[in-house]
């Protein structure tokens, strides 16, 4: 293409590669920018972000509170170091695609002092929360999504000790701002129930979750206590999917992705379809479901599957009163990651789900796939209130949060960000 | 549409990229060869910072003759920058992604002129 006028030589600022020890803020900085379009929303909530534990192994690990398993990991820890008790295979784990997407490898950026300016963990997550514009993020684990699968069961419920007292005993009370879930060993039902009457009252602790990828049918009568016990502090039960490449039908599946398509959808369409067909939203009316992280268009999927097959099959589902369906209507669900190829599909999704009620923002970060919170105000068949709902207004009713802003304005991030690259 | 002078074309490596903010305007300039390209660094996907990724060959499948696959290999040709927030891939030559050729980075003109790397800003409101 020709070019009109003189060139002249004019100041501009080199941007770097975005790598592996980006800091935060330079990774997402266009978020911030389109921070800019929902800065006058009232809240904006973020209800699954993800701790990469493996930076800060070491300090969970010096919580357990078996002195066998503590012994082991120390053990392991200093002869390989890597992530000791945890069943994952780290020579299968693809997420960042070669490098392709580095904030899934991380975080190696460079922190300031925590003597001054806290946890690292909360150093970082304070740059994510002010550059994508968020009042709260829910934290989870990474790693500990696959202990469901772990065949030492002492392993979840002593991991799972020690996770809740790292957040709560070293990293929640640093921020208001970074709230997380209990995790359940639900391996072992009485241990959650410990957990449940010991975070229960927690503030900051504001639900509990299943991680999904486990074959325990969730309506067994050994979880009903439970249920009973988590309905009774009016906090959720939050099932997060994930991958598992060894599940029998999975190691048909010869790419990564196409492992990842099904499998984070493959583990909440079991519980899911166990939570129903035995009716356990009629035991339980007032416990509050969220289903987390297996994206959306599998929620239509199940409903038209489910109802039809009640309707011819009653006998098998005796319990329930109402369609499958319309027990899914009130449930809730995470937003990402959220398929955006076909926004005719899209919308009807959101119309068969209640999207406007029921849908919760979340990104997913550090994550390969996380959606930034421009992921929801830029669907075009939404309006404005119902992108308030999601992004976070929901979220403060499922989550119990004061609809209260926290968050620094966007153009005050953006000017601190312009100084510190002065 | 002032022109802007970004660079020596000698200083990029081949292949190789600069990505430059200009007042709020942010292009990646990229060299293969004798070639300069340039595009806004904003992804057609979400917005993300698509110049400033990983430079890599485009993966393609070997299908043989007799419609075997030998494996994934390297493609010699082409070339694609991938945006780090998602990993979507553009060839650099042509800006659009491999798969589905509609999404495409927007492109800025470039040229070279005296050994300086030149290119047009549009215009800022």
């Amino acid at each position: 293409m020709p070019l009109e006028t003189p060139p002249r030589a004019e100041s501009f600022r080199e941007l770097p590669e975005i790598t592996v020890a980006s800091d935060t803020r330079d990774y997402l900085a266009h978020a911030a920018k389109q921070a800019l379009k929902y800065d006058d929303y009232e809240l904006i909530v973020d209800i699954d972000a993800h701790l990469q534990e493996g930076g800060f192994w070491g300090e969970i690990i010096g919580l357990l509170e078996n002195d066998v398993l503590k012994q082991t990991a120390e053990e392991m820890m200093r002869g390989r170091g890597g992530m000791p008790l945890i069943n994952m295979q780290p020579g299968m784990s693809f997420q960042s695609l070669a490098g392709r997407v580095p904030h899934q490898s991380g975080p190696t950026e460079p922190t300031d002092d925590p003597a001054k300016a806290g946890h690292r963990f909360v150093q970082i997550v304070r740059r994510t929360i002010d550059t994508m514009g968020l009042d709260y993020q829910v934290i989870f684990p990474t790693s500990m999504l696959h202990l469901g699968m772990n065949p030492m069961e002492d392993i979840e419920i002593y991991l799972a000790r020690a996770y809740c007292r790292w957040l709560t005993e070293i990293i929640l009370p640093q921020d208001k701002r970074i709230i997380a879930l209990a995790y359940l060993p639900f391996n072992t039902p009485s241990e959650c129930e410990k957990l449940v009457k010991q975070y229960g009252d927690n503030p900051q602790i504001v639900g509990f979750t299943v991680c999904a990828v486990r074959h325990k049918p969730v309506h067994a009568n050994q979880y009903m206590r439970l249920y009973s016990m988590i309905e009774e502090t009016g906090k959720p039960l939050v099932f997060h999917a994930g991958p598992h490449w060894d599940d029998p039908s999975f190691t048909q599946l010869n790419r990564f992705i196409s492992m990842h398509a099904l499998s984070f959808v493959h583990y909440n369409l079991i519980h899911m379809t166990n939570w129903v067909i035995n009716a356990l939203p009629e035991r339980f009316p007032k416990l509050k479901t969220v289903w987390v992280e297996s994206g959306l268009a599998w929620i239509p999927f199940l409903m038209q599957r489910l109802d039809h097959e009640v309707m011819m099959r009653q006998s098998e589902a005796p319990g329930l009163k109402r369609l499958p369906s319309d027990y899914m209507r009130e449930m809730y669900y995470s937003s990402q990651p959220m398929e955006r190829q076909n926004l005719a599909l899209l919308e009807a999704t959101f119309k068969a789900m209640n999207a406007e009620t029921q849908l919760l923002y979340s990104s997913d970060w550090p994550h390969w796939d996380f959606d930034p919170p421009s992921s929801v105000t830029t669907l075009p068949f939404l309006s404005d209130q119902a992108k308030r709902n999601i992004l976070g207004l929901n979220a403060a009713r499922v989550f119990n949060l004061p609809v209260k802003r926290l968050r620094p304005r966007a153009a005050e991030v953006l000017a601190r960000e312009a100084e510190r690259h002065r | 549409m002032p022109d802007v002078i970004v660079g020596k074309a000698s200083d990029f490596k081949d292949p190789g990229r600069k990505v430059v903010d200009i007042s709020g305007t942010e292009i990646g300039v990229f060299r293969l060869g004798d070639d300069f390209f340039a595009y806004h660094n904003i992804c057609p996907h979400l917005d993300g910072p698509a110049c400033q990724g990983k430079i890599l060959p485009c993966a393609t499948e070997d299908v043989q003759a007799d419609r075997t696959s030998a494996g994934r290999v390297y493609s010699k040709t082409q070339t694609n920058v991938i945006c780090p927030w998602h990993g979507f891939e553009f060839d650099i030559r042509t800006g659009r992604h491999p798969t589905d050729a509609s999404v495409r980075l927007r492109p800025v003109p470039v040229k070279v002129l005296n050994g300086d790397v030149l290119v047009s800003v549009p215009n800022r409101s």
